[in-house]
C-alpha cells in the first residue's frame, strides 16, 4: 500500500536543501556497501533456491524485518507523513488496522498454508490449488503491475530528489536503478533482504531524531495537542476514531466502516497476505515456526512506525512557521507542499552529517523498494511464466541465469516506465488505481482457497476474474459519472481514500460470490489432492512441546493487546 | 553438501555501516562546537549530532564485533541450525 502520493506536478527550481561534505560521504558509503554485499552474496547465489527464495534460510527476525521494510520505502513516509500533516491522527489507521490485523493472520492462519505447500509464489500457490488458468491470471497481473509500479516509484523518487536537493532526475533515475540492478542480479532475493534490513536499520537512524527533538521542543504529546489546537481552532487532528462516525465529520470523509471493513479488512488483508512483493520475503524463512514469527515480528514494529511518519506530520502541523498546502498551489506560490513536510522537518533538526543520514535512509527507502520489485518480478516471471508456460525442462542454472537476465530487463522495464511517467503523469494515477483492482479480489480468492476446501479450481479462477472486472468497472463508472460515488462509497462526500476502500470491499464480495456459486455447481477436488494446501486436509505441525513463549500464538496475542491498547489510547 | 562459503551475517555489515556513520557524525558534531555550521538547526544547543553519532558509533561497534565473521558462535542470521 504506497502513500497518498506525491509530487505530481513539476518541481520548484530552487532545492530545499543542500549537501556539505560529510553528507555526501555518508551517501556515498551506503552505495559501496550495498554493491560490496551483492559482490559478496554472489559466490553464495549458486541455485534457483538461492537466488529466487534466499536459500530458504532466513531466520524469523531477518525474514520478518524484510517483510516489514519490503513497504517501508521513502515515498511511503514521506507520503503518510504529508497525510498525517493534511488528515491528522486518521492516517494512522493504515499502520494500525490496516496492517496489524492482517500480519497476525498471515503469520497465525495463512502461513502453514504457504510454507507446506513449498511454494515459491502467491501465484504458484493458486497454480497449486485452483489450476494454471487463475496462476496465469495472477501472474501476469502481478508481473506487469510490478513493473509499472516500480518505474512510478522510480521517477517519484528521482523527482523527491530533485525537489529536495536539486538533483538532476535522470542522474537520480540512472545511478539508483543501476545499483540496484547490479546488486540483486548478483545476490538475488537474499540480496534484496539484506539491503531492506540496512534500510530499515538506516531508516530509524536517520529518522527517529526528528520525534525526539520534535516532541522536546513541543512539550511532549499534550503540548503537540494543545498546539494543533490552537493553530486549527479543533481537537480532532489528534483523535483516531472518534470523528469516524459521520462522512463530514472528518477531512478524509471516511466512515468507521470504510475503515474497518474497506481498509481493515479487504485492502490490508489484500496487501499484506496475497502481495507477492510481501509474502515472498516470509517465504525464505528457515522453518514453519520462524515463518509464523516473521509476520508477527513485522507488526509489533510496524505499530512503532507511526512515530517516525505519522508523528513528524503532526509535528510539522504544530511547529513549523509556514503553513503547507496542496502541491498545485506550492508551485503557484513558490511555497512548501504537505509532501515536503518530512524533509523540512529534516531540516529544521539536522545539521551536516545528521543531513546526509535522513536522506541516505530516503534513498535507501527507494532502493529497497525497487529491488524488492524487481526480485519478486524476477521469481514470477522466472517460475510463474517463463518455467510453466514457455520452456518447462530447462535446468535450473538456466533459469537462474533468466532470473539473472530478468532482473535487469525489469529495471530497464521500470526506467521506461518511468520516463514514460515523466511525458505523461495522469498514467500515474491510472497505474495506482490498476494495482489496487487485483489486489482485493486476490484475498478473496486465496482465503477461500485456503479455509474451504469445497472450492473448485473454476470457482478459483471465474471469481478472481469476476472480482477484479467489477473493480475495473467501477472505478471506469466514477470516472465516467462522478456522481456515482454515492453508490460505489456510499456518500457523495467520500474522497478518493474512501472510494478506493469501498471499490475493495464490493469487488472481494463479488469475487467471494462468484467463488462460492461456480464452486458448488462445479466438481470439488478429492480431498487428496488438497492435502498441504486447504485448512482441514493439512496437519500443522504442533507446538505443544515449545515453550509457551517461543511460540508464535503467545507473540501473536501480546501484539494484538499492544495494538487495543494503541488505539484505545488515541481513540 | 553445499560447497557455499562461511556466511557472514547482515549484522555484521549493518554494525561496520553504523560505526562509519556514527564516526563521520560524531567528527562533524565536534567540528562545529568549533566552527559554527552556515545554517543554524533548530534546539542546537543540543548537539545531537554529538550523541546521536556517539550512539550510533556504539552500536555499530557492538554489531560489527558481536557479529564479525571470525565469531562464528555467534553468527545467528544465516545458518540453518542457528536463530536470532
Amino acid at each position: 500500500m504506497s502513500g497518498p502520493l506525491l509530487f505530481a506536478v513539476a518541481a520548484p527550481a530552487e532545492s530545499l536543501f543542500s549537501l556539505g561534505a560529510a553528507d555526501l560521504v555518508i551517501i556515498a558509503a551506503y552505495f559501496a556497501m550495498v554493491l560490496a554485499i551483492g559482490l559478496y552474496l554472489k559466490g553464495r547465489t549458486q541455485t534457483g533456491d538461492d537466488f529466487f527464495m534466499a536459500g530458504r534460510e532466513m531466520t524469523a527476525w531477518i525474514a520478518g524485518l524484510s517483510f516489514l521494510s519490503a513497504n517501508l520505502g521513502s515515498l511511503e513516509l514521506m507520503g503518510w507523513a504529508a497525510a498525517s500533516y493534511q488528515y491528522g491522527l486518521l492516517a494512522v489507521h493504515w499502520y494500525w488496522i490496516g496492517a496489524i490485523p492482517a500480519m497476525l493472520f498471515l503469520g497465525i492462519v495463512m502461513m502453514p498454508f504457504y510454507y507446506i505447500s513449498k511454494t515459491h509464489s502467491v501465484p504458484g500457490y493458486l497454480q497449486l490449488r485452483f489450476g494454471e488458468s487463475s496462476r496465469a491470471l495472477a501472474a501476469v497481473s502481478f508481473a506487469v503491475m510490478t513493473v509499472l509500479m516500480s518505474g512510478i516509484n522510480m521517477y517519484s523518487m528521482a523527482l523527491v530528489m530533485k525537489v529536495v536537493l536539486g538533483w538532476d532526475i535522470n542522474f537520480s533515475i540512472w545511478v539508483s536503478s543501476l545499483t540496484v540492478a547490479a546488486y540483486v542480479a548478483l545476490g538475488g532475493l537474499r540480496s534484496a533482504i539484506f539491503n531492506e534490513v540496512l534500510q530499515f536499520v538506516l531508516i530509524w537512524a536517520g529518522a527517529l531524531l526528528i520525534p525526539i527533538l520534535g516532541l522536546y521542543e513541543a512539550g511532549g504529546w499534550a503540548g503537540l495537542q494543545a498546539r494543533i489546537a490552537e493553530q486549527l481552532g479543533r481537537t480532532d487532528f489528534t483523535h483516531a476514531w472518534s470523528t469516524l462516525g459521520r462522512f463530514q465529520d472528518n477531512p478524509m470523509g471516511v466512515h468507521w466502516t470504510g475503515i474497518v471493513f474497506g481498509l481493515g479488512w479487504v485492502i490490508s488483508f489484500g496487501y499484506w497476505t496475497t502481495d507477492f512483493l510481501v509474502v515472498q520475503r516470509v517465504l525464505a524463512a528457515k522453518d514453519l515456526r520462524a515463518a509464523k514469527m516473521a509476520p508477527i515480528i513485522g507488526a509489533g514494529f510496524k505499530m512503532m512506525v507511526p512515530f517516525i511518519v505519522i508523528l513528524p506530520g503532526l509535528l510539522g502541523l504544530a511547529l513549523l512557521p509556514e503553513k503547507l498546502t496542496g502541491e498545485a498551489e506550492a508551485v503557484a506560490t513558490g511555497g512548501h507542499s504537505y509532501n515536503e513536510v518530512l524533509p523540512l522537518m529534516l531540516a529544521r533538526y539536522c545539521g551536516p552529517g545528521l543531513l546526509g543520514l535522513g536522506i541516505t535512509a530516503l534513498i535507501a527507502g527507494f532502493m529497497a523498494g525497487m529491488a524488492g520489485n524487481v526480485s519478486a518480478f524476477a521469481t514470477v516471471w522466472t517460475y510463474d511464466l517463463y518455467r510453466a508456460f514457455i520452456k518447462p525442462d530447462a535446468s535450473d542454472a538456466h533459469y537462474v541465469a533468466m532470473g539473472r537476465w530478468c532482473t535487469i530487463l525489469g529495471v530497464l522495464a521500470s526506467i521506461g516506465t518511468a520516463y514514460l511517467v515523466m511525458e505523461f503523469q495522469s498514467i500515474m494515477d491510472y497505474v495506482q488505481a490498476l494495482f489496487s483492482f487485483f489486489i482485493a479480489p486476490l484475498f478473496g480468492t486465496v482465503i477461500l482457497g485456503m479455509l474451504w476446501k469445497r472450492a473448485t479450481s473454476a470457482g478459483g479462477f471465474w471469481g478472481l476474474l469476476a472480482g477484479t472486472v467489477s473493480s475495473i468497472a467501477m472505478w471506469l463508472w466514477v470516472k465516467l459519472d462522478p456522481s456515482a460515488l454515492r453508490y460505489v462509497a456510499l456518500s457523495p462526500d467520500a474522497k478518493d481514500m474512501a472510494e478506493n476502500l469501498y471499490r475493495g470491499l464490493w469487488s472481494w464480495i463479488i469475487c467471494v460470490v462468484v467463488t462460492v456459486a461456480v464452486s458448488l455447481a462445479t466438481k470439488p477436488k478429492p480431498d487428496a489432492d488438497l492435502v498441504g494446501l486447504v485448512y482441514g486436509c493439512t496437519a500443522i505441525p504442533s507446538e505443544q512441546d515449545v515453550a509457551l513463549w517461543e511460540r508464535p500464538i503467545f507473540w501473536a496475542g501480546v501484539v494484538a493487546v499492544v495494538f487495543v491498547a494503541l488505539n484505545l489510547y488515541f481513540w | 553438501m553445499s560447497s557455499k562459503p562461511e556466511s557472514i551475517s547482515i549484522w555484521f555489515f549493518v554494525g561496520i555501516l553504523l560505526a562509519f556513520y556514527g564516526l563521520v557524525i560524531t567528527a562533524e558534531g565536534l567540528y562545529h562546537l568549533v566552527v559554527p555550521p552556515a545554517r543554524e538547526v533548530v534546539l542546537a544547543w543540543l548537539h545531537a549530532d554529538l550523541w546521536w553519532g556517539a550512539l550510533l558509533f556504539a552500536a555499530g561497534l557492538f554489531y560489527g564485533y558481536h557479529f564479525a565473521p571470525r565469531n562464528h558462535d555467534s553468527q545467528v542470521a544465516l545458518k540453518p541450525k542457528d536463530d536470532a
